[in-house]
């Protein structure tokens, strides 16, 4: 186990340097540069602005440049957001993202599971078709339509419960207070829960036929315990490696969402960044969410392996 | 069940797989008013310009964020003529949402189509060859999973500045590696098989096995993950053009007039909620009839 991590972890590097290279080249391929503005800044000072960031070396020479105070852990300057290393900006930014992400995936997997294992005990009856049926809709309806109609629903007109009002953010970070998180989180959990409600139910309906929960049964196990000691372990194992494919979802679900709510995370300096050819941002922030998702799905393997004893890592 | 019949009466001609899926298929309710539906959406995309008076691009000054006639709630003011209401600069929200309906039916098409050549030429060959080609092939599948591929859609969009066929290919080219997976495992046990040992004695070459004897047997999969990976598709268009990289104005897709909907929602709420009803309700019928497709081919879930 201890040498298959190793070999992953190594492999990881040439993955990033793939990713890496095309990031560069492709970035650099887009019509336009940083320094383009309304008005022409005079050649000189363009010329100074370019030999001050490297940008009138040779391309593959600004590559070298690139990776070799990349491969140290620095990642330039922004070009746009001047005054600001692109390792700041991601550090303001990745706290955000990150507190946004870890709540959904959080809310995600509570409620999806328990709907998913609530619907494969009521299997074919109406309390199985309706949790599927609304996870259908989790899983067509976009998040940039569920973004505005939450917030018009619980933002703007406000929501009464008990005789008291409610009316959340409908933007902005505010440090991470929780009436600024309520909104986007569970426009990002929204479809998660339906994903892994699905997973859950199917893999937990199949589960349940299996011999070793009858024999649990036969032994006069309580239904809950069968359920959530016998069933859940083995009926956990397709979320496990759906969790991987499921965090880079979220991941692209936090670029629209940052956007939407205006929160100071790095998906929307990503997208500014490409937008504004800023390309030191770009390239950060692709090299951050590259090894954010090798990790993760690292991390899924690592927990699969030691949940299914028929997997044996080499 | 019946599919069992043909086994319980050899004197029977003997049904082929695919008429017993097709029967399922033709039981299953929610796939068929699905297929109905969808029909239904693309006929009205195709014949857009025939059904309404207004063109996509027509401005109207005088009916600006106007609600239909028919608007139950209270609005600035209603435009009788415009069945689903009107833009902010008085364009008919329904040629629209149609013309829209052209752009993302059509974007989810080609680029599955591009998903799927390379997908299974590519899938075929690494399972057929095998050996060292296969764990080379599928290593570089491996890697290119673990890209962050919304990245390098939204880089490419950049550097083609907004290309409309290149976003066809740019997202094709990106959902094309699970297609190779499936169609790999296939044919990696398709190729054991007596015809395939045949064909390569009667001195077939392995090009011609893979296009002529492999590829026609792994359809049922690859069908059932096609009609799964038109919605997404779907949806990850209107993602870009939601965030302003896609389809430009004057022309327009779900996700534009999404956006443009979602803007204007408190004033226009009409604006949100047809394109994103439309939306919808394709994506719900693509899930429905791939599901369908699973159950039917692969019944022995149900």
């Amino acid at each position: 186990m201890t040498g298959y991590a190793i070999r992953r972890l190594l492999g990881a590097i040439p993955t990033l340097f793939v990713i890496i290279t095309l990031a560069f080249f492709m970035m650099r391929a887009a019509p336009g540069g940083p320094f383009d503005m309304e008005r022409r800044l005079p050649p000189e000072i363009e010329a100074n602005l370019k030999a001050a960031y490297d940008l009138d070396k040779p391309l593959i020479q600004q590559y070298a440049i690139y990776l070799s105070k990349a491969v140290q852990g620095d990642f330039g300057p922004s070009f746009k957001n001047k005054d600001f290393t692109v390792a700041e900006l991601i550090g303001n930014g990745l706290p955000v993202s990150a507190k946004l992400g870890l709540w959904a995936m959080g809310l995600a997997l509570l409620i999806g599971i328990s709907l998913g294992i609530w619907a494969a005990l009521r299997q074919n009856h109406w309390q199985d078709y309706s949790v599927m049926t609304v996870a259908m809709l989790g899983i067509t309806i976009p998040t940039f339509v569920t973004a505005p109609l939450l917030t018009l629903a619980l933002g703007m007109y406000g929501i009464t419960l008990f005789g008291l009002e409610f009316t959340l953010p409908v933007g902005g970070w505010n440090g991470g207070a929780w009436r600024n998180m309520v909104l986007p989180v569970t426009v990002l959990a929204l479809p998660q829960i339906a994903i892994i409600a699905r997973l859950m139910r199917g893999a937990m309906v199949e589960v349940l036929r299996a011999n070793y929960i009858r024999t649990a049964r036969a032994k006069g196990l309580s239904a809950g315990r069968i359920v959530l000691t016998h069933a859940l372990r083995a009926a956990a194992l397709p979320l496990i490696s759906y969790l991987g494919p499921g965090l880079a979802a979220l991941l692209t679900g936090s670029l629209v969402v940052e956007q939407i709510f205006g929160l100071p995370g790095i998906g929307r300096y990503f997208v500014q960044g490409a937008l504004n050819r800023d390309y030191t941002l770009v390239m950060g922030v692709v090299i951050c969410y590259a090894s954010l998702i090798i990790v993760l799905n690292f991390l899924a393997d690592i927990a699969y392996a030691i949940l299914d004893p028929r997997v044996r890592l080499k | 069940m019946s599919q069992n019949l043909s086994a319980a009466l050899p004197e029977l001609k003997g049904r082929s797989q695919w008429v017993d899926a097709r029967a399922r298929l033709l039981r299953n309710r929610a796939a068929m008013a699905s297929i109905v539906i969808l029909g239904i959406i693309v006929f009205l995309a195709m014949f857009a310009p025939l059904l309404s008076p207004y063109a996509y691009d027509e401005v109207n000054y005088d009916v600006i964020s106007c609600a239909p006639g028919w608007w139950p709630f209270e609005a600035m003011c209603t435009a009788p003529g415009n069945i689903f209401g009107t833009d902010a600069i008085g364009r008919d929200i329904f040629v629209r949402v149609l013309y829209g309906a052209r752009v993302s039916l059509a974007v989810g098409l080609v680029a599955t189509i591009v998903s799927l050549v390379i997908g299974v030429l590519y899938g075929a060959t690494a399972g057929y060859l095998g050996g060292r080609i296969d764990d080379l092939m599928m290593r570089v599948v491996d890697v290119l999973y673990s890209l962050p591929f919304i990245f390098f859609v939204i880089i490419l969009m950049v550097v083609f500045d907004r290309n409309f066929i290149l976003l066809f290919v740019a997202i094709g080219a990106v959902e094309w590696l699970t297609m190779a997976r499936i169609v790999r495992g296939q044919t990696l046990s398709i190729k054991q098989k007596e015809f395939i040992e045949a064909a390569r004695a009667a001195g077939v070459g392995p090009f011609g096995i893979i296009t002529r004897h492999v590829i026609p047997n792994v359809v049922g999969p690859v069908v059932v993950y096609v009609t799964l990976t038109v919605p997404t598709v779907i949806l990850m268009e209107s993602f870009l053009s939601f965030l302003g990289l896609g389809i430009q104005e004057p022309l327009t897709s779900w996700g534009v007039l999404i956006s443009d909907g979602a803007d204007q929602m408190e004033t226009a709420p009409w604006m949100l909620l047809f394109p994103a009803l439309f939306m919808a309700v394709t994506l719900f019928c693509f899930n429905f009839i791939g599901d369908g497709l699973r159950d039917a081919m692969d019944p022995k879930d149900r």
